[in-house]
Protein backbone atom coordinates (compact mmCIF):
# COMPACT_ATOMS: atom_id res chain seq x y z
CA UNK A 1 0.00 0.00 0.00
CA UNK A 2 1.68 3.20 -1.13
CA UNK A 3 1.16 6.24 1.06
CA UNK A 4 3.99 8.24 -0.45
CA UNK A 5 1.65 10.80 -1.92
CA UNK A 6 0.67 11.76 1.64
CA UNK A 7 4.33 12.75 2.12
CA UNK A 8 4.63 14.86 -1.06
CA UNK A 9 6.80 17.89 -0.08
CA UNK A 10 5.04 20.15 -2.64
CA UNK A 11 1.68 19.32 -1.08
CA UNK A 12 3.04 19.77 2.45
CA UNK A 13 4.40 23.22 1.52
CA UNK A 14 1.08 24.33 0.08
CA UNK A 15 -0.84 23.24 3.20
CA UNK A 16 1.71 24.95 5.46
CA UNK A 17 1.54 28.16 3.36
CA UNK A 18 -2.21 28.21 3.85
CA UNK A 19 -1.88 27.58 7.59
CA UNK A 20 0.58 30.47 7.89
CA UNK A 21 -2.06 32.89 6.62
CA UNK A 22 -4.08 32.24 9.77
CA UNK A 23 -3.24 34.66 12.60
CA UNK A 24 -5.66 33.31 15.21
CA UNK A 25 -4.32 31.71 18.41
CA UNK A 26 -5.30 28.04 18.23
CA UNK A 27 -4.65 25.09 20.54
CA UNK A 28 -5.32 21.59 19.27
CA UNK A 29 -4.82 18.36 21.17
CA UNK A 30 -3.88 14.96 19.83
CA UNK A 31 -4.86 12.00 21.99
CA UNK A 32 -2.95 9.21 20.33
CA UNK A 33 0.65 8.22 21.02
CA UNK A 34 1.19 7.35 17.36
CA UNK A 35 0.14 10.90 16.43
CA UNK A 36 2.53 12.28 19.06
CA UNK A 37 5.34 10.31 17.44
CA UNK A 38 4.28 11.22 13.89
CA UNK A 39 4.15 14.94 14.77
CA UNK A 40 7.69 14.68 16.16
CA UNK A 41 9.01 12.47 13.38
CA UNK A 42 7.73 14.66 10.54
CA UNK A 43 8.76 17.89 12.31
CA UNK A 44 5.18 19.16 12.15
CA UNK A 45 5.51 21.53 15.12
CA UNK A 46 8.44 23.28 13.43
CA UNK A 47 6.44 23.70 10.23
CA UNK A 48 3.56 25.41 11.99
CA UNK A 49 3.42 29.13 12.81
CA UNK A 50 3.76 30.04 16.52
CA UNK A 51 0.07 30.83 16.87
CA UNK A 52 -0.92 27.19 16.20
CA UNK A 53 -0.14 25.02 19.21
CA UNK A 54 -0.29 21.23 19.16
CA UNK A 55 -0.66 19.72 22.62
CA UNK A 56 -0.27 16.04 23.46
CA UNK A 57 -3.03 14.50 25.54
CA UNK A 58 -3.49 11.13 27.26
CA UNK A 59 -2.94 9.04 24.15
CA UNK A 60 -0.55 6.44 25.48
CA UNK A 61 -2.09 3.43 27.30
CA UNK A 62 1.18 2.56 29.02
CA UNK A 63 1.39 6.09 30.46
CA UNK A 64 -2.06 5.94 32.06
CA UNK A 65 -1.77 2.40 33.46
CA UNK A 66 -1.97 2.74 37.27
CA UNK A 67 1.14 2.05 39.35
CA UNK A 68 -0.94 -0.52 41.27
CA UNK A 69 -0.97 -2.74 38.16
CA UNK A 70 2.85 -2.77 38.00
CA UNK A 71 3.20 -3.33 41.75
CA UNK A 72 0.59 -6.10 41.80
CA UNK A 73 2.33 -7.83 38.87
CA UNK A 74 5.67 -7.68 40.68
CA UNK A 75 4.05 -9.29 43.73
CA UNK A 76 2.69 -12.28 41.80
CA UNK A 77 4.47 -15.51 42.65
CA UNK A 78 4.84 -18.83 40.82
CA UNK A 79 3.16 -17.65 37.63
CA UNK A 80 4.28 -16.52 34.21
CA UNK A 81 3.59 -12.82 33.73
CA UNK A 82 2.99 -11.94 30.10
CA UNK A 83 3.22 -8.29 29.08
CA UNK A 84 3.46 -6.05 26.04
CA UNK A 85 7.09 -4.90 25.76
CA UNK A 86 6.30 -1.24 26.45
CA UNK A 87 5.37 -2.10 30.03
CA UNK A 88 8.71 -3.67 30.94
CA UNK A 89 10.47 -0.53 32.17
CA UNK A 90 7.51 1.40 33.59
CA UNK A 91 8.18 2.12 37.26
CA UNK A 92 5.67 1.40 40.00
CA UNK A 93 6.36 2.01 43.68
CA UNK A 94 8.10 -1.37 43.83
CA UNK A 95 10.34 -0.80 40.83
CA UNK A 96 9.93 -2.16 37.32
CA UNK A 97 9.05 -5.57 35.90
CA UNK A 98 12.46 -5.49 34.21
CA UNK A 99 14.19 -5.32 37.60
CA UNK A 100 11.83 -7.93 39.04
CA UNK A 101 12.70 -10.24 36.13
CA UNK A 102 16.40 -9.76 36.86
CA UNK A 103 15.61 -10.95 40.40
CA UNK A 104 13.94 -14.10 39.08
CA UNK A 105 10.30 -13.21 38.29
CA UNK A 106 9.09 -15.07 35.18
CA UNK A 107 8.19 -12.12 32.94
CA UNK A 108 7.70 -12.71 29.20
CA UNK A 109 7.12 -10.16 26.47
CA UNK A 110 4.39 -11.08 24.00
CA UNK A 111 3.45 -9.52 20.68
CA UNK A 112 -0.17 -10.67 20.82
CA UNK A 113 -2.63 -11.65 23.59
CA UNK A 114 -2.87 -14.99 21.75
CA UNK A 115 0.80 -15.59 22.58
CA UNK A 116 -0.05 -15.03 26.26
CA UNK A 117 -2.84 -17.60 26.05
CA UNK A 118 -0.38 -20.06 24.47
CA UNK A 119 1.98 -19.59 27.45
CA UNK A 120 -0.83 -20.84 29.70
CA UNK A 121 -0.38 -24.28 28.10
CA UNK A 122 2.94 -24.52 29.94
CA UNK A 123 2.27 -22.78 33.24
CA UNK A 124 -0.24 -20.62 35.14
CA UNK A 125 -0.12 -17.33 33.24
CA UNK A 126 -1.29 -13.82 34.04
CA UNK A 127 -1.47 -11.49 31.08
CA UNK A 128 -1.18 -7.82 32.04
CA UNK A 129 -3.77 -6.64 29.56
CA UNK A 130 -3.50 -2.91 28.98
CA UNK A 131 -4.73 -0.84 26.09
CA UNK A 132 -7.31 1.37 24.43
CA UNK A 133 -10.09 0.29 22.06
CA UNK A 134 -7.56 -0.79 19.40
CA UNK A 135 -6.11 -3.47 21.64
CA UNK A 136 -9.12 -4.43 23.79
CA UNK A 137 -10.95 -6.71 21.29
CA UNK A 138 -7.92 -9.02 20.98
CA UNK A 139 -7.63 -9.27 24.76
CA UNK A 140 -11.37 -9.99 25.07
CA UNK A 141 -10.94 -12.68 22.40
CA UNK A 142 -8.42 -14.59 24.56
CA UNK A 143 -10.79 -14.50 27.56
CA UNK A 144 -13.58 -15.97 25.45
CA UNK A 145 -11.22 -18.60 24.04
CA UNK A 146 -10.08 -19.58 27.55
CA UNK A 147 -13.71 -19.79 28.70
CA UNK A 148 -14.89 -21.84 25.72
CA UNK A 149 -11.92 -24.21 25.81
CA UNK A 150 -11.99 -24.40 29.61
CA UNK A 151 -8.37 -23.28 29.94
CA UNK A 152 -8.09 -22.76 33.68
CA UNK A 153 -4.59 -21.40 34.18
CA UNK A 154 -5.01 -18.15 32.27
CA UNK A 155 -6.18 -14.82 33.64
CA UNK A 156 -5.88 -11.16 32.69
CA UNK A 157 -4.93 -8.27 34.96
CA UNK A 158 -6.74 -5.51 33.12
CA UNK A 159 -6.23 -1.81 32.64
CA UNK A 160 -8.46 -1.35 29.60
CA UNK A 161 -9.24 2.30 29.00
CA UNK A 162 -11.72 3.84 26.61
CA UNK A 163 -10.93 7.16 24.99
CA UNK A 164 -14.24 9.12 24.76
CA UNK A 165 -14.63 9.64 28.57
CA UNK A 166 -11.07 11.04 28.74
CA UNK A 167 -11.95 13.44 25.91
CA UNK A 168 -15.06 14.44 27.84
CA UNK A 169 -12.94 15.22 30.91
CA UNK A 170 -10.60 17.38 28.82
CA UNK A 171 -13.41 19.09 26.92
CA UNK A 172 -15.16 20.04 30.16
CA UNK A 173 -12.00 21.22 31.99
CA UNK A 174 -11.94 24.93 32.81
CA UNK A 175 -8.17 25.24 32.82
CA UNK A 176 -7.43 23.97 29.32
CA UNK A 177 -8.47 26.09 26.38
CA UNK A 178 -8.75 23.70 23.49
CA UNK A 179 -10.08 24.60 20.05
CA UNK A 180 -10.28 21.08 18.71
CA UNK A 181 -9.11 17.48 18.87
CA UNK A 182 -6.95 15.54 16.42
CA UNK A 183 -8.77 12.26 17.05
CA UNK A 184 -6.98 8.89 17.17
CA UNK A 185 -6.76 6.92 13.94
CA UNK A 186 -6.61 3.34 15.14
CA UNK A 187 -8.81 3.63 18.24
CA UNK A 188 -11.43 4.99 15.84
CA UNK A 189 -11.14 1.92 13.60
CA UNK A 190 -12.94 0.10 16.41
CA UNK A 191 -15.16 2.90 17.82
CA UNK A 192 -16.06 4.59 14.53
CA UNK A 193 -15.96 8.36 13.99
CA UNK A 194 -19.49 8.78 15.33
CA UNK A 195 -18.27 7.89 18.85
CA UNK A 196 -17.11 11.51 19.20
CA UNK A 197 -20.32 13.27 18.19
CA UNK A 198 -20.88 14.32 21.82
CA UNK A 199 -17.93 16.73 21.56
CA UNK A 200 -19.62 19.30 19.29
CA UNK A 201 -23.11 18.50 20.57
CA UNK A 202 -22.35 18.83 24.28
CA UNK A 203 -19.14 20.86 24.49
CA UNK A 204 -19.14 22.92 21.30
CA UNK A 205 -15.72 21.59 20.34
CA UNK A 206 -14.85 19.82 17.09
CA UNK A 207 -12.50 17.04 16.13
CA UNK A 208 -11.16 15.16 13.16
CA UNK A 209 -10.19 11.50 12.93
CA UNK A 210 -6.74 11.62 11.37
CA UNK A 211 -4.21 9.38 9.68
CA UNK A 212 -0.49 9.30 10.43
CA UNK A 213 1.18 10.73 7.33
CA UNK A 214 2.31 14.39 7.36
CA UNK A 215 -0.39 15.46 4.89
CA UNK A 216 -3.03 13.72 7.03
CA UNK A 217 -2.03 15.68 10.13
CA UNK A 218 -1.57 19.05 8.42
CA UNK A 219 -4.85 18.79 6.51
CA UNK A 220 -6.58 18.00 9.79
CA UNK A 221 -5.05 21.05 11.44
CA UNK A 222 -6.29 23.16 8.51
CA UNK A 223 -9.81 21.71 8.70
CA UNK A 224 -9.98 22.31 12.45
CA UNK A 225 -8.90 25.92 11.79
CA UNK A 226 -11.73 26.25 9.33
CA UNK A 227 -14.17 24.88 11.91
CA UNK A 228 -12.99 27.48 14.43
CA UNK A 229 -13.12 30.33 11.90
CA UNK A 230 -16.67 29.46 10.89
CA UNK A 231 -17.64 28.61 14.48
CA UNK A 232 -18.97 25.30 13.19
CA UNK A 233 -17.57 22.57 15.45
CA UNK A 234 -18.18 19.09 14.08
CA UNK A 235 -16.63 15.64 13.84
CA UNK A 236 -14.87 14.97 10.54
CA UNK A 237 -13.13 11.86 9.28
CA UNK A 238 -9.93 12.49 7.34
CA UNK A 239 -8.87 8.82 7.72
CA UNK A 240 -11.79 7.34 5.82
CA UNK A 241 -9.48 4.90 4.04
CA UNK A 242 -9.59 2.89 7.26
CA UNK A 243 -12.09 4.43 9.69
CA UNK A 244 -15.85 4.10 9.13
CA UNK A 245 -18.62 6.13 10.80
CA UNK A 246 -19.74 3.22 13.02
CA UNK A 247 -16.48 1.31 13.52
CA UNK A 248 -15.86 -2.41 13.60
CA UNK A 249 -19.07 -4.12 14.76
CA UNK A 250 -17.39 -7.51 15.30
CA UNK A 251 -14.76 -5.98 17.58
CA UNK A 252 -17.41 -3.98 19.45
CA UNK A 253 -19.51 -7.11 19.92
CA UNK A 254 -16.78 -9.13 21.62
CA UNK A 255 -15.90 -6.17 23.85
CA UNK A 256 -19.53 -5.92 25.03
CA UNK A 257 -19.83 -9.67 25.45
CA UNK A 258 -16.79 -10.08 27.71
CA UNK A 259 -16.42 -6.66 29.35
CA UNK A 260 -18.52 -4.02 31.06
CA UNK A 261 -18.05 -0.32 31.71
CA UNK A 262 -16.80 0.85 35.11
CA UNK A 263 -14.96 3.84 36.55
CA UNK A 264 -11.27 3.82 35.70
CA UNK A 265 -8.08 4.94 37.40
CA UNK A 266 -5.71 6.74 35.05
CA UNK A 267 -2.13 7.22 36.19
CA UNK A 268 -1.32 10.89 36.66
CA UNK A 269 -4.96 11.88 36.22
CA UNK A 270 -7.03 9.97 38.81
CA UNK A 271 -10.48 8.49 38.52
CA UNK A 272 -12.41 9.10 35.31
CA UNK A 273 -16.06 8.00 35.49
CA UNK A 274 -17.07 5.18 33.16
CA UNK A 275 -13.70 5.15 31.40
CA UNK A 276 -12.63 1.55 31.88
CA UNK A 277 -13.75 -1.88 30.75
CA UNK A 278 -13.66 -4.64 33.33
CA UNK A 279 -14.25 -8.37 32.95
CA UNK A 280 -17.91 -9.41 33.37
CA UNK A 281 -18.93 -11.66 36.26
CA UNK A 282 -19.57 -14.57 33.90
CA UNK A 283 -15.86 -14.61 33.04
CA UNK A 284 -14.54 -13.75 36.54
CA UNK A 285 -12.42 -16.92 36.65
CA UNK A 286 -10.24 -15.15 34.07
CA UNK A 287 -10.04 -11.89 36.00
CA UNK A 288 -6.62 -11.83 37.70
CA UNK A 289 -7.76 -9.06 40.07
CA UNK A 290 -10.39 -11.48 41.46
CA UNK A 291 -8.25 -14.62 41.19
CA UNK A 292 -5.35 -13.08 43.15
CA UNK A 293 -7.37 -10.63 45.27
CA UNK A 294 -5.70 -7.54 43.76
CA UNK A 295 -7.01 -4.10 44.60
CA UNK A 296 -6.28 -1.43 41.99
CA UNK A 297 -6.05 1.99 43.59
CA UNK A 298 -4.70 5.40 42.69
CA UNK A 299 -1.18 6.14 43.92
CA UNK A 300 0.44 9.55 43.85
CA UNK A 301 3.74 9.56 42.01
CA UNK A 302 6.32 10.62 44.61
CA UNK A 303 9.25 10.83 42.18
CA UNK A 304 8.47 14.39 41.15
CA UNK A 305 7.46 13.17 37.69
CA UNK A 306 4.92 15.52 36.10
CA UNK A 307 3.59 13.02 33.59
CA UNK A 308 0.05 13.74 34.83
CA UNK A 309 0.34 17.41 33.91
CA UNK A 310 1.79 16.45 30.52
CA UNK A 311 -1.09 14.05 29.87
CA UNK A 312 -3.66 16.71 30.71
CA UNK A 313 -1.93 19.23 28.45
CA UNK A 314 -1.09 21.55 31.37
CA UNK A 315 2.62 21.54 30.52
CA UNK A 316 4.80 20.35 27.65
CA UNK A 317 7.57 17.85 28.49
CA UNK A 318 10.50 20.34 28.56
CA UNK A 319 8.62 22.26 31.28
CA UNK A 320 8.95 19.29 33.66
CA UNK A 321 11.92 19.93 35.96
CA UNK A 322 13.12 16.33 35.53
CA UNK A 323 13.02 16.29 31.70
CA UNK A 324 16.42 15.68 30.14
CA UNK A 325 18.22 16.49 33.41
CA UNK A 326 17.54 13.25 35.24
CA UNK A 327 14.71 11.73 33.19
CA UNK A 328 15.90 10.33 29.86
CA UNK A 329 14.95 7.28 27.79
CA UNK A 330 17.88 5.35 29.31
CA UNK A 331 16.89 6.45 32.83
CA UNK A 332 13.14 7.09 32.68
CA UNK A 333 11.56 8.40 35.87
CA UNK A 334 7.97 8.30 34.64
CA UNK A 335 5.87 6.42 32.10
CA UNK A 336 5.74 9.24 29.52
CA UNK A 337 9.49 8.79 29.04
CA UNK A 338 9.38 4.98 29.14
CA UNK A 339 6.84 4.29 26.47
CA UNK A 340 8.13 4.70 22.94
CA UNK A 341 4.91 6.62 22.26
CA UNK A 342 4.96 8.73 25.42
CA UNK A 343 5.00 12.50 24.98
CA UNK A 344 8.29 12.91 26.86
CA UNK A 345 9.98 10.18 24.80
CA UNK A 346 8.72 11.85 21.60
CA UNK A 347 9.99 15.27 22.67
CA UNK A 348 13.32 13.77 23.76
CA UNK A 349 13.81 11.96 20.49
CA UNK A 350 12.65 14.60 18.03
CA UNK A 351 12.26 18.03 19.57
CA UNK A 352 15.12 18.64 21.98
CA UNK A 353 17.07 21.82 21.45
CA UNK A 354 20.60 20.58 20.77
CA UNK B 1 0.84 1.31 21.47
CA UNK B 2 -2.09 1.53 19.12
CA UNK B 3 0.35 1.30 16.23
CA UNK B 4 -1.19 -0.84 13.52
CA UNK B 5 0.53 -2.03 10.40
CA UNK B 6 -0.91 -2.43 6.90
CA UNK B 7 -0.35 -6.00 5.69
CA UNK B 8 -1.53 -8.02 2.69
CA UNK B 9 -3.44 -11.27 3.11
CA UNK B 10 -1.81 -14.07 1.11
CA UNK B 11 -3.90 -17.01 2.33
CA UNK B 12 -6.94 -17.76 4.48
CA UNK B 13 -7.83 -20.87 6.45
CA UNK B 14 -11.10 -20.44 8.37
CA UNK B 15 -10.76 -17.51 10.77
CA UNK B 16 -6.99 -17.42 10.43
CA UNK B 17 -5.05 -15.77 7.67
CA UNK B 18 -1.43 -15.46 6.64
CA UNK B 19 -0.21 -11.95 5.92
CA UNK B 20 2.90 -10.75 4.18
CA UNK B 21 4.66 -8.02 6.15
CA UNK B 22 7.47 -6.90 3.90
CA UNK B 23 8.51 -10.46 3.15
CA UNK B 24 7.75 -11.92 6.59
CA UNK B 25 4.77 -14.27 6.73
CA UNK B 26 2.66 -14.18 9.88
CA UNK B 27 -0.53 -15.86 11.05
CA UNK B 28 -3.24 -13.41 12.09
CA UNK B 29 -6.78 -13.65 13.46
CA UNK B 30 -9.52 -12.58 11.05
CA UNK B 31 -12.33 -12.86 13.62
CA UNK B 32 -13.07 -9.11 13.47
CA UNK B 33 -12.96 -8.93 9.66
CA UNK B 34 -14.70 -12.14 8.49
CA UNK B 35 -15.36 -10.54 5.10
CA UNK B 36 -11.61 -10.27 4.35
CA UNK B 37 -10.37 -11.91 1.15
CA UNK B 38 -7.00 -12.99 -0.18
CA UNK B 39 -5.27 -9.96 -1.66
CA UNK B 40 -6.92 -7.47 0.72
CA UNK B 41 -4.72 -5.01 2.57
CA UNK B 42 -5.66 -5.09 6.23
CA UNK B 43 -4.76 -3.10 9.31
CA UNK B 44 -2.97 -5.44 11.70
CA UNK B 45 -2.70 -4.91 15.45
CA UNK B 46 -1.38 -7.37 18.08
CA UNK B 47 -2.06 -10.36 15.85
CA UNK B 48 -5.57 -9.42 14.74
CA UNK B 49 -6.85 -7.86 11.54
CA UNK B 50 -8.86 -4.80 12.59
CA UNK B 51 -10.09 -3.44 9.28
CA UNK B 52 -9.79 -3.85 5.55
CA UNK B 53 -8.02 -0.85 4.08
CA UNK B 54 -9.87 0.76 1.23
CA UNK B 55 -7.41 1.53 -1.57
CA UNK B 56 -10.22 3.35 -3.35
CA UNK B 57 -10.77 5.63 -0.32
CA UNK B 58 -7.01 6.19 0.00
CA UNK B 59 -6.84 7.34 -3.63
CA UNK B 60 -9.95 9.48 -3.31
CA UNK B 61 -8.62 11.12 -0.13
CA UNK B 62 -5.29 12.09 -1.67
CA UNK B 63 -7.00 13.26 -4.88
CA UNK B 64 -9.34 15.46 -2.83
CA UNK B 65 -6.43 16.85 -0.80
CA UNK B 66 -4.34 17.54 -3.91
CA UNK B 67 -7.31 19.30 -5.49
CA UNK B 68 -8.02 21.38 -2.36
CA UNK B 69 -4.42 22.61 -2.22
CA UNK B 70 -3.96 22.92 -5.98
CA UNK B 71 -1.31 20.24 -6.33
CA UNK B 72 -1.11 18.55 -9.73
CA UNK B 73 -1.08 14.71 -9.57
CA UNK B 74 2.47 14.46 -10.91
CA UNK B 75 3.84 17.46 -8.99
CA UNK B 76 6.62 16.25 -6.67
Amino acid sequence: MNTKEFQNPKLIKKIVDRLKRNKRQISLMEVCGSHTMAIGKWGIRNLLPDNIKLISGPGCPVCVTPMSIIDASIDLKDVTIAIFGDLMRVPGEKGTLELARAKGLDVRIVYSPIDALKLAQEKETVFVGIGFETTIPGIAYTIREAYEKNIKNYSVLTSLKIVPPALELLASADDINLNGFILPGHVSVVTGANAYNFLPEKYNIGGIVTGFEPADILVSVDRLLQQVEKNEPKIENEYSRIVTPDGNKHAQKIMKEILEIDDGIWRGIGKIPKSELKIRKKYSNYDAAKKYNINIEYKEDKSGCQCGDVLKGNIIPPQCHLFEKVCTPSNPIGPCMVSSEGSCAAYYKYERKQ
Amino acid sequence: MCLAIPSKIVSINGKKGIVDMGGIKKEVGLDFIPEAKIGNWILLHTGFGLEIISEKDALETIEAINEAYHVMPDEY
